[in-house]
Formats: structure tokens, sequence, C-alpha cells
């Protein structure tokens, strides 16, 4: 006996209320949008500048008292947060504590830093720094324009690919589906307020290809089809295409997610919010690869006579043989 | 049919065992690493019996390579430092004023009587008494300018000479300047190395980054403080006289003496005078050169104090060697040749080119040449480190187990296939991270586990096609090639996109999310191969084996 997650044949109607999707993927667009305008996001360091320091403690973390004693130090904005994962020990207690740049200095003083631990140790005599970690405004300035390059470098050069393997339409939904995936996390993570550093760039940037991946794939099929049934409305392909490819849509999907959430739950707090990034990314990923790539590309139309085979679209790969 | 020439099949296994053997080390890191440390110790300072026994734990016919853990899961320092490059201009301009006098001096009859005026500390300006001989004034200094090499090969000179009235003016010239922002950021990157391997710390990444910058990784330093303190301090460079020159480091030096070890001769023992004839904070450059035979040598020159008494030094003793101490070791002991008036002078020894390049930066060295200010430090505790390798490893495995579980339930026996495939995939991505010497970050690992969720895609793709194809197709076999033909396409298209997105990661990234970079294209690559090739082979050599009338997947 076999694990079925889709039954072999599926005839879901897709596009029977496109418009009714496409409206929801754009509302969400645009509540996100609004809450990053709103709340903005919860940067980390490494776009804002400043100190983040680690401690641990065999002591309750007392928030109030770490904040009061630090406030005697006049370092301006300082943030104190308590960090909860199943994988410490019982007098495991961790928490961060985030200053803000200092005028004086690009990256944060010795003296400033022993002042801290001085200070800390009235609040818990046996307190530990298990990270300092400081960035100038100056680098911190720089990494906030690299990463939007690189996020904007990766759609532009996708756009490409897939323009030269397809046609523009495909290009235009598929990036569509990428901004729309990019969008929404961003947004999940003003809405959340996690924690937004040079980590979740790079898993922006997976989404990035993980939502591709799977748009590539039922694409390839919608081109597959699109020979084969030359008559058939646009919409009854593209419903074929995907009813096909669901079955390893959700495969690859439940795969992809069993190892993150492996990852989310074990993997310990440091990179939870990179992994959550990236369990989003699958998800969004894997609906807006059907429900806004897909209606995008029917909204478009697309050339329908593929008969003649042509070099830059065709299947060149096709015939390589192991 | 389903054909695979042998050479083929030859070359797929062999490029997995590769992988498989490549990737050995890293399961026994600790072992290993031991014996890579005592290899290298051994290189540098000879054989104990302990170091021998760490050598042996691991055998010498077997790949050593290991990956390399990043400071996030090893602990450690990490500090991103400016070079205030603009610093060395004024020092500079400071030690033309003499040269510029002297020049003058004997043109008293047309330029008049010279003046310093006092100015901004990156030019110089010299007011002269007779404006009309201005131009006789340009012409004596422009001759004091040195042409300096650039890239282009064209022919620029270090200073811009201009005149304004009756004052002229001297400022470095804009190619003498990036010429002297890339010396001072080379002498700072070579001070900063020579202070951190000092400490003999393990693999510590001194890198320059960009025009002005250097980074610098210590992994298993305590705190980013405690580097900075490292590589703040000066280095010591002295002019000694030499003694005498022995082999006993236990040696009675006398009174008003003491005893320094060679830098590059092992054993030999310098007996020095205490007190030395000039110091490096004397020193106002050291150019590497070649001497009137042609061999490798090094130019240096002092500012005038040391230049008098190198002079007074130099007519006194010749004949006698002298000795250039760096940080108490003597780092050669050239014998005076002649006086050397003008507070310039050269050094010659046994040297290779490389050697009195590496010289002259050295003699440069002797103190940082520009302030630095740190960009950016991290320090992570080797705690959190190893937590974070705990919980990354439980985790790999778990996700690891879980979708080697699911892809047996689905697919059965093509499932079992596919995850052998997993498996070499997982093998091949940590032989290929040793091979190149990468960097596993913490990012890293989660790039891994990406990878053990998606190198399944490509193997689902095509088992898909296959079931399709057998509702349609004549016969399993064709089925089988069938659905490898058609799912090809597909698997390429998205690996290339998620390949181009992983590269542009590589490019831009830095740190961390170079290091996910690394192992999310690597893992493509493998995971790519391991699905189009090895379980391909892997199916082609059961159905050659078993000839099933029907196959189920």
């Amino acid at each position: 006996m076999r694990l079925k997650l889709v039954p072999q044949e599926t005839s879901f109607d897709f596009f029977k209320h496109w418009r009714i999707w496409l409206g929801i993927s754009a509302l969400m667009v645009v509540v996100a949008f609004t809450s990053f305008l709103i709340q903005g996001l919860n940067y980390g360091i490494d776009f804002r500048g400043g100190t983040t320091i680690r401690t641990e403690s065999t002591m309750p973390v007392e928030v109030a008292e770490y904040r009061t004693v630090l406030s005697e130090l006049g370092l301006g904005d300082v943030i104190i947060s308590e960090v909860f994962d199943p994988t410490f020990d019982e007098d495991q207690h961790v928490a961060m504590v985030r200053i803000q740049a200092q005028d004086d200095a690009e990256s944060v003083t010795p003296e400033t830093i022993a002042a801290v631990e001085e200070a800390l140790k009235i609040a818990a005599p046996d307190i530990q720094f298990l990270s300092v970690e400081s960035v100038g405004p100056k680098v911190s300035g720089e990494l906030i324009q690299t990463a939007i390059i690189a996020v904007s470098l990766a759609i532009g050069a996708v756009l490409i690919y897939i323009w030269l393997r397809f046609e523009w339409q495909f290009a235009l939904g598929a990036v569509a589906a990428l901004v729309h995936d990019v969008i929404l996390t961003i947004g999940i993570f003003s809405e959340l307020q996690i924690k937004f550093d040079l980590a979740i760039i790079a898993a922006l940037l997976t989404i990035v290809g993980y939502s591709l991946n799977d748009t590539v794939v039922v694409f390839d099929r919608v081109r597959e089809n699109l020979r084969k049934y030359k008559k058939k409305p646009l919409a009854e392909v593209l419903n074929i295409s995907i009813n096909e490819t669901l079955s390893r849509t959700i495969m690859t999907s439940v795969t992809t997610l069993l190892a993150l959430i492996s990852l989310f739950v074990l993997g310990g707090d440091v990179i939870r919010g990179f992994v959550f990034a990236m369990i989003w990314g699958v998800i969004v990923g894997t609906y807006s690869s059907v429900f806004v790539a897909s209606t995008i590309l029917l909204y478009l139309g697309v050339k329908r006579d593929w008969s003649k085979p042509d070099n830059t679209t065709g299947n060149q790969f096709a015939n390589i043989d192991a | 049919m389903l054909q695979i020439d042998p050479w083929k099949r030859v070359l797929i296994w062999l490029t997995c065992a590769a992988g498989v053997w490549l990737a050995l080390p890293n399961a026994f890191y600790t072992q290993v690493e031991r014996h890579n440390d005592a290899a290298a110790a051994i290189e540098m300072s000879g054989a104990t019996p302990e170091l021998e026994q760490q050598l042996s734990g691991w055998p010498e016919w077997m790949p050593s390579a290991l990956v390399n853990l990043g400071l996030d899961l090893r602990g450690g320092a990490h500090l991103l430092a400016e070079v205030q490059v603009a610093d060395v201009y004024a020092s500079r301009m400071q030690a033309m004023w003499p040269e510029i006098r002297d020049a003058l001096r004997p043109e008293r009859a047309t330029v008049g009587t010279i003046r310093l005026q006092p100015s901004d500390p990156q030019e110089i300006r010299v007011k002269i008494s007779q404006p009309e001989g201005m131009q006789r004034a340009l012409e004596v200094v422009r001759e004091l300018a040195r042409p300096i090499q650039t890239l282009t090969g064209v022919g620029g000179t270090d200073i811009d000479v201009r005149g304004e009235g009756d004052t002229l003016i001297v400022t470095l010239s804009e190619a003498e300047k990036l010429a002297s922002d890339d010396r001072t950021v080379r002498q700072s990157l070579e001070i900063i190395r020579r202070r951190i391997d000092e400490v003999g710390t393990r693999e510590p990444t001194i890198q320059r980054q960009g025009t002005d910058r250097i980074l610098i990784q210590v992994p298993g330093i305590g705190s980013a403080t405690e580097l900075k303190e490292i590589i703040g301090t000066t280095a010591q460079l002295t002019f000694n006289p030499v003694v005498s020159r022995g082999s006993d480091p236990e040696a009675n030096p006398g009174v008003g003496n003491k005893i320094v070890p060679a830098l590059d001769e092992q054993g030999v023992y310098y007996t020095l005078e205490a007190a030395p004839v000039v110091t490096g904070e004397e020193l106002v450059d050291a150019q590497p050169a070649y001497d009137q035979n042609g061999r490798p040598a090094v130019n240096f020159r002092f500012n005038t104090s040391g230049a008098r008494k190198f002079g007074d030094y130099t007519a006194e003793n010749i004949g006698s060697p002298f000795a250039i101490v760096l940080d108490d070791e003597v780092i050669s002991a050239p014998v005076i040749q002649s006086h050397i008036p003008g507070g310039s002078g050269i050094i010659t020894g046994n040297f290779t080119v490389e050697e009195s390049t590496n010289l002259a930066v050295l003699l440069r060295a002797g103190a940082l040449p520009a302030g630095l200010e740190f960009l950016e430090e991290r320090t992570i505790g080797p705690e959190l480190g190893q937590d974070s390798i705990d919980a990354g490893k439980v985790a790999t495995v778990i996700a690891f187990a879980g979708v080697l579980v699911f892809m047996a339930l689905s697919y059965g026996l093509f499932g079992l296939f596919a995850n052998v495939a997993l498996i070499l995939n997982i093998a091949l991505i940590f032989g290929l991270l040793s091979l190149i010497g990468a960097t596993l970050t913490l990012p890293g690992i989660a790039g891994i586990v990406l990878t053990v969720g998606m190198a399944v895609d490509a193997n689902v793709l095509v088992f898909e096609r296959i079931r399709e194809e057998l509702k349609t197709s004549r016969g399993p076999a064709r089925a089988i090639e069938l659905g490898y033909e058609k799912a090809l396409s597909a698997i390429l298209d998205a690996n290339i996109t998620t390949f181009i997105t992983a590269v542009i990661l590589f490019a831009m990234g830095s740190g961390p999310v170079r290091g996910f970079a690394i192992t999310l294209g690597l893992g493509i690559l493998t995971s790519v191969f391991t699905a189009i090739f090895v379980t391909r082979l892997m199916i082609v050599m059961w159905f050659e084996r078993r000839r099933p009338k029907t196959i189920e997947v």
C-alpha cells in the first residue's frame, strides 16, 4: 500500500473563482504592505546598527530589574527580552539585551561592554555573555543597500531566465508570484515583529528560489500541454497542467516542510526566525504558483501556436541521456 | 531501451565513491582535527612523542581535509576594521619639508628666503620672498618628485607642486594617494596577520575587503575586545650594534647586552648591545629594491634625527655588523659597507625578491601605519556554538529520517532508491565542502536541511512522471525512460532558477549568508546529479536484473 497525499487523478477547477483568489492575494499584499508602512520591521542590528548581547544565567531573567540596572548607564534605547526555547536546560535562562548605536563610536567600546557586564551582575551575579555582536551605523546602512540590491537582482535574473526559456507572459506571472511571496513574507515579519536581520534576507532569496521552482514546474507542464491540446481553451489547459503536477507539488512541499519544521522545533532559537521565514515562504510559494502565477498567465493569455520548434523556448534539455 | 554505457556507470559510481571518501574525515571530526593540528605543529617546531601520537590518530593515506566550522558554530571573534588611510598623508608631508628646504637653499639668489607657512597637515606651503623666482622654485621642487609605478604604467610622480603668488604648495598627487592607501592597507594587513599569528590560534581569517577595510575572524578567541588588544600592540623595531653571534641562548651576554634569536636561522642567537642606535619610530619609509649587483635588497629612509644618529654610527663602524631587530628577533644583521649620511640606506642579504618585499613590509610595519576604526564586531562564545551544533545535528537527523520514511512510504522500492541517492547526496555535499575548504555556518546547516527537502523534488518529479507514463505507455521500461526524459526540462529549469539565486546570494552576501549560499548551491548541483544519474542508474540496474513485467511506483 502506498501513502498517497493526493489521489492519482484530480480534476479540481482552480480557475472557477479566479477573480476571488486574485482578489484575496491582492488584499493580502495590501495588508502586508500597510503593516510594513505603519509598524515597520523590527530590524536587527545588522540593519539598524547597535549592539546585542546574549546573556545566560542560572537565575530567572527579571526583565524589569535588568532594565533598572542598565538605565543608570545612560546608553539610550535599551531593549531586553527573554529567550525561551525547548532545547534549554531547566536552569538555563537566556536573555537578549539590545543597545542602540552609541554616538561616539562605530562599534561598541570595550568599556561599554564591561560596564554592562558590571551592571548586570547586580541583577544576576553569575551572568555570562554568550555572544556580543555590534554593528556600526556605517556598515548597517550598506548592508540594507546590499540586501535590497540582492533581492532585486535575483528577481531580475529570474525574470530574464524564464523569459528566455518560456514567453514573457510566463516570466511576468512568475515574477508577480515572487513579488507576492516576498511582500507577504516581509508583511508577516512586520505583523509579528520578528527580528529582521541579514539571515532573513538569505531566507527571502531562498523563498524566491523555491517559489520559482514550483512555478517553473507548473509552467513546464503548461508549455507541454499547450502543444498537446491545441484547441482547448487556456483555462482548461492550465487546469489540466496544475492537476497533473498537483501530486508532485504537494509531495515536494511536504518533504521540504518536514525538514524545515524539524529544524524549527529542534534547531534552537538562534535560527528560528530564519527557519520560520522559510516555512512561511514554502507555504506561500506553493499557493502563489497556482493562484497567482497561473492566474496571471490566464489573464495575460499566451501564444497558442507551439508547433514550430523554437530554439530559445524549446525543450532543448530533453535529449540528454544518462 | 534502458541503456547506460558501462563507462558512464563506472564514472557515476566513482564520483559517488570519491564523494564518500572525501566526506569521511568529517565523521571523525575531533580525531582528524587533532591529527591536522599535530601535523602543523610538527612542521613548525619539530616532532615530540605526544604530537607523534596525535598524528597517528588518523591514517596518513586517508584524506584529512575537513569542513571548516564558522564562527557561529565554533565560537570566536569577528572584527571589521576600517583603516584610516588619510592619517598617512600628513606624516608623509612632514617628512618632505627638510628635503624641500635643502633643495631650495642653494637657489637663494633667485627665490630669496623661504618660510614654511602654517597649513592643513596634508600639504606644505612655502613662502618665498622673491615671487619672480617662483618658476625656478617650482622646477627645483618638482625635481624632488619621485616617479611612481602604477598599474597603467603611465609615468606619474608622487607629489603635485604648484605656485600661488609668492607661495609654493606641495601636496601628494592623486595617484600617489591611491598608491599610498593601498600600501597602508597592505601594511596594516601584514601587521595584523603577524600579531595574530604570534598568538597562534587556529585558522584565522584576515582578509582585505574593498579598498580600505580589513575583515578579521579568529576562532576560539575569548572576545572581540581581546582581539582588539592583540591587534593594537605596536611592533618594536630597533637597530642595534652586534657584539657577537653564537648558538647558545643561555650564554651570559655581559652588562648592557642582550641575547636575541635570529628570525630565519634556527638555533642562531645574536648578542646585541641593548641600547638601540635608532628605533623604528624614526623610519619614514622602506621599499623593496635591488643592490648594485642586481640582487634583491631593501631601501629605507629615516627622518632627520634618525638620519643623523644613523649617519654618525655608520661612519664610525664601517665593517662591523649591525642588527635589525623586530620584536626581539633579529631580522637580519648586515655588515656596514660605508658611511651612510643621508638617512637612507640599503639592506642586502641572501634575499629572494619575495623576502625583500616582505622585509620592506615588516620594516614599515613597525607600528600600524594608520588608525583603525572598528565598524563591526561580533563575539560568539564557544558554548553557544556547541549548542547550535548539537541542535543542528539533532534537527538534521530528524529531518533526514522523516524524509526517508516519507519517501519509502510514498514510492516503495523506488523511494528506497531515492533514499540511497539522498544519503549519497549528503556525502557529496560534505565531500565538496571539504574539498574546497568551505566554511560551514549555522545558516549553512539550514541550507543542507533545505537541500534534503528539495533534493527529493527531482526524484518526485521523475517518479510522478513515470506513474503517469505507466498509464499510457507500452511496458514499464518505456515508462521509466519517458518519465526521465519528460521530467528533465522541469528539473533543470527549476534547479537553474534556484541556482541563480544561490549565486547572487554568494556574490552579494558576506559571512553566514555566504555560507548558506555555498551549501545551497552545492546542494543543487549534487541533488541534480544524484537524481538524474544515480537514482536512474540504480533503477536501470534493478530493472536489468529483474525484468519485471509490471512495476509499481
